[in-house]
């Protein structure tokens, strides 16, 4: 409470205040709850209740789908506005772990508002608020719709406002994605609480089991997926890292080109489910090169052909080892094409320009960055301002100038995190080092003409 | 796990009968259906069409398991469907498996079309826990029905029937597919089921709270608001495909980057693969429970990683030849890696003690001692299949059997191996 800004203080004080006014007038009003309606109300509250404590968070940061908003909709046609008020006011004894007592003051006030403007416009419409007869059904569809229509937004409303007040959203920064999803998944969750007072006439509190749990099932499955998500995240990035643990100065670079690949990604306003592929084609992109001999990669001096043959082969290598695995079909092409150049003079096709994967040519431009801000044995790290100035040069005959521009914005905004000064390796640690990394677009390899 | 692309293909007996009876059943609803006729066409062919689509959307789950939770659902409803709008519906148990066959049929035909034909057991397996259900149901449907007073009086005693019904219905569902799998895997019987009712327990609660919703919302909104009470489930199943998918994933990127041994020439190609096939044989054959036998897999695939970090491929990468301290080195490299990930620690400890001997007071876990083996005799024989050189192997295994090798873990070996090369024996 204490580290919230003043016009958050006043906003939230409002917002309790207002539900504090609206419960107490409808309270005090004869008439407006029956008693009859109080079992019903203790059943939904306490279902609210349930539906709230459980942390419901899921796998988009922007929108956290509660079941909740279906027992307070449902309230609204079962037990009417002031009866919706008091059931969206529970939201103020939730015990989800960590959500401090103004949060949760905060949450009850404003599903009360909900509720209640929700229960007005419902009855405006010419709904009966009581439990709705079997054969009346499609009578509750209009005002329900209605009802739904403005507990929705006034809730976003109500909730972006004292987001912003409190200085943790920056309205700049909402994607309209986000809000879009955001919309659908709630207004799919007052489909729900049709259901559950559509029902209600003929199995009571039972409506609402068979209708919460399916869902309440599916938050299990969602947890199971996001847990394996995270440990398959860990997991393929140990196993590349195992891959590149030959090669003492190399270390750490897949992931590194992973997450610049995927700065490029979201610069360029990729959908999630590429961005997710991206980053793992830039984390799998030089698996291949363990079929590279080591004693090529390790040479000083010029390659022979062949020699050079073996390290251009890297990317079909690795393409061989990723190839049975569910990515999606432009990940692959991403790992296969990430050494091709704009001009064609890249390897292993030769494509150039618009024909290079969009995938390969940002790895390309991420690859060949990391590679340039790290140590190598053979040189230094270059400063950030000196990569970048690098990759401009290249850009139009080695790289795509869109992809980098895009780098460069997302640089500027977000920074970049260089590996650090690799320490010399300690005389008594046997190390591999590349004697020039293939990588390094300021070191070209150079090759011996056999003609 | 090759099961999937070839499903005509190794047809087990039990299989077969499953499949016949669900044939039988089938054309006896279909037959009895065509003869008197369709009752209450629209009921059926709405329900028929949600079925359809439930078995269009089916997707599968991790062990090959295909399920199609919406088609079920759809099939539970339309069994236990008393009434449309306080109208008493009159279907019989027959004309629900015409339903359900028909729909089935009909969501599988885009699959054929391009070539993913479903397993026959799997549908079959569908049908038939349906037909149970509308054998045991319909026939009480008209009693039932009286006893809410036709729509207006308490609908309990329907409730705890249908509640009773299905559960033995899903139990039936668990028996029968754990059956099937025991002897489709060559596993324990108790262990089969005990791993069918940790797969089936969630999605199943889901589609039967659904298909109990479809039924009673019938009775109280009119068929429109089908598609609406099939939505929760819709939600189900779009987690389950997203967790069944990265399961999916997780196995694949390990089996793939467990070749990078191969690649990089550290091991001989397919060896990886190998002793991870054998291992889960030998697994399974000892009665290990799914998620033991999954890490039992993940650490049998990545035993060899530890190889990454050396300086020198060993020549042939046999380990079973090299010293037992470089062996050790190997292991113990392997595991630092797998723990770096931060959630495999246990697979990391298999991977870690898979070269401890059988002897002394520290007995290494069963995973450990299953690789150690499958290692060693994938090492003497490789990718052969000429039975002497397998056999010579096994003796050997034997003689160090009880000091090095867990004597029970070979014995099981030996009848793996005996099963899985019978076309070379003469």
């Amino acid at each position: 409470m204490r580290e919230l800004p003043w016009p958050a203080k006043v906003y939230l004080v409002t917002v309790v205040g207002v539900a504090g006014v609206l419960i107490g007038r409808g309270l005090v009003v004869p008439d407006r709850l029956g008693e009859h309606h109080w079992p019903t109300l203790l059943v939904l509250a306490l279902l609210f209740l349930v539906c709230e404590s459980v942390p419901t968070l899921l796998n988009v940061e922007q929108a956290a789908m509660s079941v909740s908003f279906s027992a307070a909709l449902a309230a609204v046609v079962l037990v009417g506005d002031v009866g919706a008020a008091l059931v969206g006011a529970t939201a103020v004894l939730s015990v989800r772990p960590g959500l401090p007592l103004h949060k949760r003051l905060f949450n009850g006030a404003q599903f009360a508002i909900c509720g209640y403007a929700a229960g007005w416009v419902f009855e405006w419409l010419g709904g009966a608020q009581d439990v709705p007869s079997v054969d009346r059904f499609t009578d509750l569809l209009g005002p329900f719709m209605g009802a739904a229509a403005v507990f929705v937004p006034l809730n976003a409303v109500l909730f972006t406002v004292m987001l912003s007040l409190a200085g943790q959203l920056h309205l700049d920064e909402v994607p309209l994605r986000g809000i879009a999803q955001f919309l659908v998944s709630y207004l799919g969750y007052a489909t729900f609480g049709l259901l559950i007072a559509g029902l209600w006439a003929t199995v009571q509190s039972i409506s609402a089991v068979l209708v919460l749990l399916p869902l309440f099932i599916a938050r299990w499955a969602f947890g199971q997926y996001l847990a394996q998500q995270r440990s398959y995240d860990a997991t393929i990035a140990a196993l590349c890292q195992a891959v590149e643990t030959k090669d003492y100065y190399t270390r750490g670079h897949c992931t590194r080109v992973s997450s610049a690949s995927t700065m490029i990604a979201q610069e360029i306003g990729m959908g999630p489910e590429r961005m997710r592929a991206i980053g793992y084609a830039g984390m799998l992109h030089d698996v291949g090169k363990l079929g590279v001999p080591t004693k090529v990669l390790q040479k000083d001096g010029r390659l022979t052909e062949e020699e050079y043959a073996a390290i251009q082969l890297h990317p079909m290598r690795g393409l061989e080892i990723v190839r049975g695995i569910d990515f999606l079909d432009e990940a692959f092409a991403g790992i296969m094409h990430h050494h091709e150049r704009q001009d064609g003079k890249g390897y292993p096709m030769g494509l150039a320009g618009a024909e290079i994967p969009e995938f390969a040519r940002i790895i390309a431009v991420a690859d060949a960055f990391d590679s340039m801000t790290s140590d190598r044995a053979y040189r230094k790290a270059k400063s950030i301002d000196e990569a970048i100035a690098e990759l401009r040069k290249q850009s139009g005959t080695q790289f795509d100038p869109v992809m980098v521009c895009a780098f460069v914005k997302a640089v500027d905004r977000r920074g970049w995190d260089p590996p650090g000064k690799m320490p010399a390796p300690k005389a008594d640690e046997i190390v591999e080092t590349v004697a020039k990394d293939h990588d390094d677009p300021t070191a070209p390899i150079e090759v011996v003409s056999e003609r | 796990m090759t099961l999937a692309t070839r499903p005509m293909q190794g047809l087990d007996s039990g299989q077969l009968l499953l499949i016949c009876a669900a044939g039988m059943v089938t054309v006896a609803g279909i037959a009895h259906t065509a003869a008197v006729g369709l009752v209450d066409t629209q009921i059926a062919i709405a329900f028929g069409a949600l079925v359809a689509a439930g078995e269009l959307a089916r997707l599968t789950m991790p062990g090959n398991r295909e399920v199609a939770p919406i088609g079920a659902a759809a099939a539970l409803g339309y069994t236990l469907l008393l009434d449309v709008g306080g109208v008493p519906t009159r279907h019989s148990a027959l004309q629900v498996v015409a339903v359900m066959s028909a729909g089935m049929t009909l969501g599988a035909l885009p699959h054929l079309a391009v070539g993913r034909p479903p397993r026959l057991d799997a549908i079959a397996r569908r049908l038939l826990s349906g037909a149970l259900l509308a054998f045991a149901y319909r026939p009480l449907a008209s009693l039932l029905y009286a006893t809410t007073d036709d729509g207006k009086g308490t609908w309990w005693v329907v409730l705890g029937v249908m509640a009773v019904l299905i559960t033995a219905m899903l139990a039936a569902d668990v028996v029968i597919a754990a059956v099937l799998r025991a002897e489709q895997v060559r596993t324990a019987l108790r262990v089969a089921i005990r791993d069918e009712l940790r797969m089936a327990a969630p999605l199943g609660a889901a589609v039967a709270a659904s298909g109990t919703l479809l039924a009673l919302a019938s009775h109280s909104m009119n068929l429109a608001a089908l598609v609406v009470f099939a939505a929760p489930l819709l939600v189900t199943q779009v987690a389950f495909r997203k967790y069944a998918g990265i399961r999916a994933t997780y196995l694949q990127t390990v089996r793939a980057l467990a070749r990078v041994t191969e690649v990089g020439g550290y091991v001989e190609p397919g060896h990886s693969r190998r002793v991870s096939h054998l291992s889960l044989a030998i697994g399974r054959e000892l009665g290990m429970a799914e998620p033991e036998l999954l890490e039992l897999e993940y650490a049998a695939l990545m035993h060899d990683i530890g190889q990454l970090s050396l300086r020198d491929p060993i020549p042939g990468g046999a380990t079973v030849l090299t010293d037992p301290v470089q062996a050790r080195s190997i292991a113990e490299l392997g595991a630092e890696i797998i723990k770096k990930t931060g959630v495999l620690d246990r697979v990391a400890d298999i991977v870690r003690r898979q070269g401890d001997p059988f002897t002394g007071r520290d007995v290494p876990p069963l995973a450990s001692r299953i690789i150690k083996a499958a290692n060693a005799y994938d090492d003497l024989v490789g990718g052969s299949t000429d039975r002497d050189r397998a056999a010579a192997a096994l003796e050997r295994l034997r003689l160090d059997g009880g000091d090095e090798y867990d004597p029970a873990v070979v014995e099981s070996m030996a009848r793996v191996i005996d099963r899985l090369t019978p076309a070379t024996r003469l």
